[in-house]
């Protein structure tokens, strides 16, 4: 659509400037303040310049951290935009059960993120979990809070669980898009199944799919409650991702300098790959539009 | 054929969301001794005692009373300062629109954890901590962002058309915007609302740090179940299960619209 010059519009922006400007820029000019400084309390601050900077960047724990944050976020994506992909083609179009499986299938996101992590940590428990009860009678060693692939797998299954729907609702959504012609255009070429999902469904799809894809990638990428909830970040440190190791260091050891260095780096890193995403999205939009 | 392979790849995917409820539904109506001891599908001793610890109480039931206070001040802020900026976006160009638009995202990508801080005291020292408009206003962080990305994305379909007549026809912008333009995209209010509440009531990070005993919501409430004398397993089952049933009265009512809002309107 073609729009008005008018730089007016900036009068209907102001409110929504105002009210993100007190929630978001000043508490993060306070990170940064504290990222520069060292305090021994009372709030007395001393320059310390680049020093947290560097110690973060070159602390194992942030690397570890961040390994294991970016491996989460892979195994997540990999496995949860073929499956959406999957469910919504198989989704029935309309009716009766179309409406059942939308609201069945929004359920899980509608569950606060730690009774998530409360009923994931209810079901794997050996000792009253319908999960870990059959596991165990079946003869598999399956302890989440021992062994750190156990917590993983669980971890990655409730991720799993919680969010494969958004991708296959938003999927859902641009197949409904597709108008009818275009299938019996299809059959009329006696086009096959992968013929017709490759070049008609997929390309359909492809802006919801880099929208679902995005919202996966940020939202795994700052994971706090869920895994929280049910591993703590253990054992040991084997769930321990960039969020819950943050949170642990600001608000459990008090490090602020380190700790808002380390907020500064994480928000860069998400910043930038959402950027990218940003442009291909914007991209494809002037695309269709033409 | 197919459509039988259908229902059975469906069948089975909602299953796997619908076994881990099953069974938070199952513990809340059992005994702790039930739980603990015994492994059973179906509660053998059916008991509404967990519930009725949960309604009794008042430090329980305030939990609940918090959470929607705070959820429903943060999604009437959210879509009134969205909607204007939402049609500036879908309308106009103007300076730095797009700067500001990216801007406006990146705080929905900014990690909750790295805001926790920073926020405790900001909120702190204006003397906003442990109120309900602290997490509400928190909470814009990102349902700001998301509400005007939606609401664009809905604003984008109505023709422009529409708005010139209005013009041509001597509405005032105000007029115009209330009286037309608001009925048109309702159905995009509704889903931004409901996006707004879901975001709002699933968080968790933020509301706690926020909160110490006035506005403490029911998600922070249900740790207390972590006690010396072990765990009350069936409460907190209990509460898991009344936290799960405003979201799904709210799915119901915008199921026909639920697809369309995750793509943020953009199909």
């Amino acid at each position: 659509m073609d729009k008005t010059q008018n730089n007016k519009a900036w009068f209907l922006v102001l409110p929504v400037l105002v009210i993100v400007a007190f929630s978001a820029i000043i508490p993060l000019m306070t990170v940064v303040n504290y990222s520069v400084n060292d305090t021994f309390g009372d709030n007395q601050f001393f320059w310390a310049g680049l020093e947290w900077f560097e110690e973060m960047v070159t602390s194992d724990r942030l690397h570890e951290a961040l390994g294991r944050q970016i491996l989460f976020s892979a195994i997540i994506l990999a496995i949860e935009v073929p499956l959406g992909i999957y469910i919504a083609l198989n989704m029935p179009k309309k009716g009766f059960w179309a409406s059942v499986c939308l609201v069945l299938m929004a359920l899980p996101l509608l569950i606060p993120f730690n009774v998530v992590g409360t009923i994931w940590q209810i079901f794997g428990r050996v000792d009253i979990g319908l999960l870990g009860h059959y596991l165990a009678e079946l003869g598999i060693d399956y302890n989440y809070t021992n062994d750190p692939l156990d917590a993983w797998i669980t971890v990655i299954v409730m991720d799993v669980w919680h969010w494969t729907s958004l991708v296959a609702l938003l999927c859902y959504a641009g197949l409904q898009s597709i108008p009818n012609a275009y299938y019996q255009a299809a059959r009329v070429d006696q086009a096959s199944r992968w013929a017709v999902f490759r070049y008609i469904e997929l390309p359909k799809m492809a802006g919801v799919l880099l929208i679902a894809v995005l919202l996966r990638f940020m939202d795994s990428f700052m994971i706090y409650t869920e895994p929280f909830v049910v591993t703590g970040g253990g054992p040991g440190n084997s769930t321990t991702f960039l969020s819950i190791d943050l949170v642990k260091m600001a608000i459990g050891q008090f490090d602020l300098g380190p700790a808002a260095a380390f907020s500064i780096m994480y928000f860069l890193v998400i910043l930038l790959v959402s950027w990218v995403f940003y442009t291909v999205m914007t991209n494809l939009d002037k695309e269709e539009g033409k | 054929m197919r459509l039988r392979g259908s229902a059975l790849v469906m069948t089975l995917y909602l299953l796997f969301l619908l076994i881990p409820i099953y069974w938070l539904v199952n513990m809340s109506l059992k005994t702790n001794t039930e739980i603990t001891s015994t492994f059973t599908l179906f509660p053998n001793d059916l008991t509404f005692r967990n519930y009725a610890v949960i309604l009794t109480d008042p430090s329980w039931y305030m939990g609940y009373v918090n959470s929607i206070i705070y959820v429903v001040m943060n999604t009437v802020i959210s879509i009134t300062v969205a909607l204007p900026a939402a049609y500036a976006f879908s309308r106009y160009s103007f300076m730095g629109d797009k700067h500001l638009f990216f801007w406006l995202l990146t705080n929905r990508m900014a990690p909750p954890a790295v805001f926790a801080l920073p926020f405790f005291q900001l909120y702190s020292s204006v003397g906003l901590f442990d109120t309900h408009i602290a997490v509400a206003l928190a909470h814009c962080l990102f349902n700001v962002p998301l509400a005007v990305w939606i609401l664009e994305g809905f604003m984008r379909g109505v023709p422009k058309e529409i708005d010139e007549t209005a013009y041509i026809d001597g509405y005032s912008f105000g007029h115009f915007f209330l009286k037309i333009f608001t009925p048109l995209i309702a159905s995009g209010i509704g889903v931004a609302a409901f996006f707004c509440f879901m975001f709002s009531w699933v968080e968790l990070l933020l509301s706690r740090t926020l909160t110490s005993v006035n506005a403490k919501p029911i998600a922070a409430t249900m740790t207390r179940t972590v006690s010396a004398s072990g765990m009350d397993w069936g409460v907190l089952a209990a509460a898991g299960v009344l936290t799960i049933i405003p979201g799904a009265l709210v799915i119901y009512f915008v199921r026909n619209y639920i697809a369309k809002g995750f793509a943020l309107g953009r199909v």
